[in-house]
């Protein structure tokens, strides 16, 4: 009996493997981002191995204005995902491309015949290919720290989903990610703040051709974040983050925390001196006040 | 009195065949309008655009600056009660566009896109700074953005140098296809 209450006081986690696309965004611009994410898989026992010699998965400019690259881009990534283990994608955007070419190769066979005459391979049919999300119902985090609640301190946090929630038809069966921010971090410890604007689209490269308008959208977010009491918003996705940051013109805005930044934290993550002066709005001093440093 | 377009049932199948939309199931009960984040810079709205395809009314519809603001969110399409794909049809009419070389009402944007892909082609993935200077640069216009520009750089959210693939040749290939 005893033997038995302690084996079941500790449960011995195993490594779990994992191929890591992390995309341009995260590879070349979100470092903080990236940086957090490896920390928190590390704390659960995920051990990410980057696909080799990645392509960008043609992002929204390769769909747009050129069909044949935008469906050619992420097929050489398909072929290069080693067998037996998932991919994990941390970018809304790259997950939505790669899930919907392997989904396209998968009904198409004329598709499939060509991806495999191009890249020499053979097509894998039982392929995994997951959002980062994913993994939160593959784990439980209480079983990876102590005492989850109150790790976050009741800092208000806004969830900002932009435009993730929203799938294209053919990947509707897929899981979806309504709430996991709020309940995850709600776990941890965080008062989470409920706002109409969490899955209004950040803008994307309206950011870059139209900062006008893409101006007016972030304003509008985090502007209706700070009226609901939120002390920062949280991203899930590198691009958002990047937005929000630059075109945020409003006074005093609230800062722009990443989801695994805050994970990690709350995990007891202590590299956390290099992501913080990589954003526009220092979150030190909040996060000061919260304790939480 | 409105006149439909000559051509319609050609345009309407070509739309049909490329994005997999039936355009009888629309509705026109405005739910894509009323959800969509960017109706400020559109010309006609995402309805609109349905219903000008519907009467076969190409040249108004390739012109239009909707199809390029159309930043594929998937928000109307996730609200439709029909489940039309939108966004589907958005990369049809550009595709269209493009190749009857009509007016482009947005060329902005286009370029922005035809830079994206011009860093993806050199070195397989896209660099953000390069992006940026080719835009500007062909826009003539340095000087709009120059504090977010300045502010990125100071905080390192734009890297120096691209991160690039090893196998080029296998990049040239796509490109070339």
């Amino acid at each position: 009996m005893k033997e038995f209450l302690k084996n079941k006081k500790k449960p011995v986690q195993e490594w779990k493997r994992y191929s890591f696309f992390p995309g341009c965004t995260l590879k070349t611009s979100g470092h903080e981002n990236t940086s957090s994410l490896l920390k928190f898989c590390k704390k659960v026992k995920i051990k990410l191995f980057e696909l080799e010699d990645w392509n960008c998965c043609g992002s929204s400019s390769a769909h747009s204005i050129n069909h044949e690259v935008g469906e050619n881009l992420p097929l050489r990534n398909i072929s290069l995902i080693p067998a037996g283990m998932p991919l994990m994608i941390a970018c809304p955007s790259c997950f939505i491309r790669m899930k919907q070419a392997y989904l396209n190769l998968k009904k198409d066979e004329k598709l499939r015949q060509k991806y495999e005459e191009d890249w020499k391979t053979v097509f894998n049919p039982n392929l995994e290919i997951i959002h980062f999300f994913e993994i939160f119902s593959r784990i439980k985090l209480s079983d990876y720290i102590k005492k989850p609640r109150g790790k976050l301190n009741n800092i208000k946090v806004a969830p900002y989903y932009g435009c993730m929630l929203f799938m294209p038809p053919d990947l509707r069966h897929g899981p979806s990610f309504h709430g996991l921010m709020e309940k995850t971090l709600s776990g941890l410890g965080a008062d989470m703040i409920s706002f109409g604007y969490r899955s209004k689209c950040c803008g994307t490269y309206l950011s870059v051709a139209k900062p006008k308008i893409a101006e007016n959208a972030v304003n509008e977010i985090v502007s209706k974040a700070m009226e609901a009491g939120a002390e920062c918003l949280v991203t899930a996705c590198s691009m958002c983050h990047l937005n929000i940051e630059i075109r945020c013109t409003i006074k005093d805005p609230i800062p722009i925390l990443h989801f695994s930044e805050l994970l990690s934290m709350a995990l007891g993550a202590k590299s956390h001196k290099k992501w913080f002066p990589r954003h526009i709005v220092d979150p030190v001093p909040l996060l000061k006040k919260r304790n939480l440093l | 009195m409105i006149k439909l377009g000559n051509n319609r049932g050609k345009f309407i199948y070509k739309i049909r065949k490329q994005s997999g939309v039936n355009f009888s199931e629309c509705l026109h009960c405005t739910t894509c309008t009323n959800s969509c984040p960017f109706l400020e810079g559109m010309d006609y709205y995402p309805n609109v655009v349905l219903r000008l395809i519907q009467m076969g009314m190409e040249k108004e519809v390739l012109e239009s600056s909707t199809i390029w603001i159309c930043v594929g969110c998937n928000t109307c399409c996730n609200y439709c009660p029909m489940a039309i794909d939108i966004p589907a049809v958005m990369d049809s009419l550009r595709h269209l566009a493009l190749k009857r070389k009509v007016r482009i009402a947005e060329p902005d944007i286009l370029n922005f896109h035809r830079e994206v892909l011009n860093t993806v082609e050199k070195y397989g993935r896209t660099h953000k700074l390069e992006i940026m200077l080719r835009y500007k640069l062909k826009k003539k216009d340095f000087l709009s953005d120059m504090g977010v520009g300045i502010k990125m750089l100071k905080k390192r959210k734009l890297d120096l140098t691209p991160s690039k693939v090893k196998d080029e040749d296998a990049i040239e290939r796509i490109f070339k296809k």
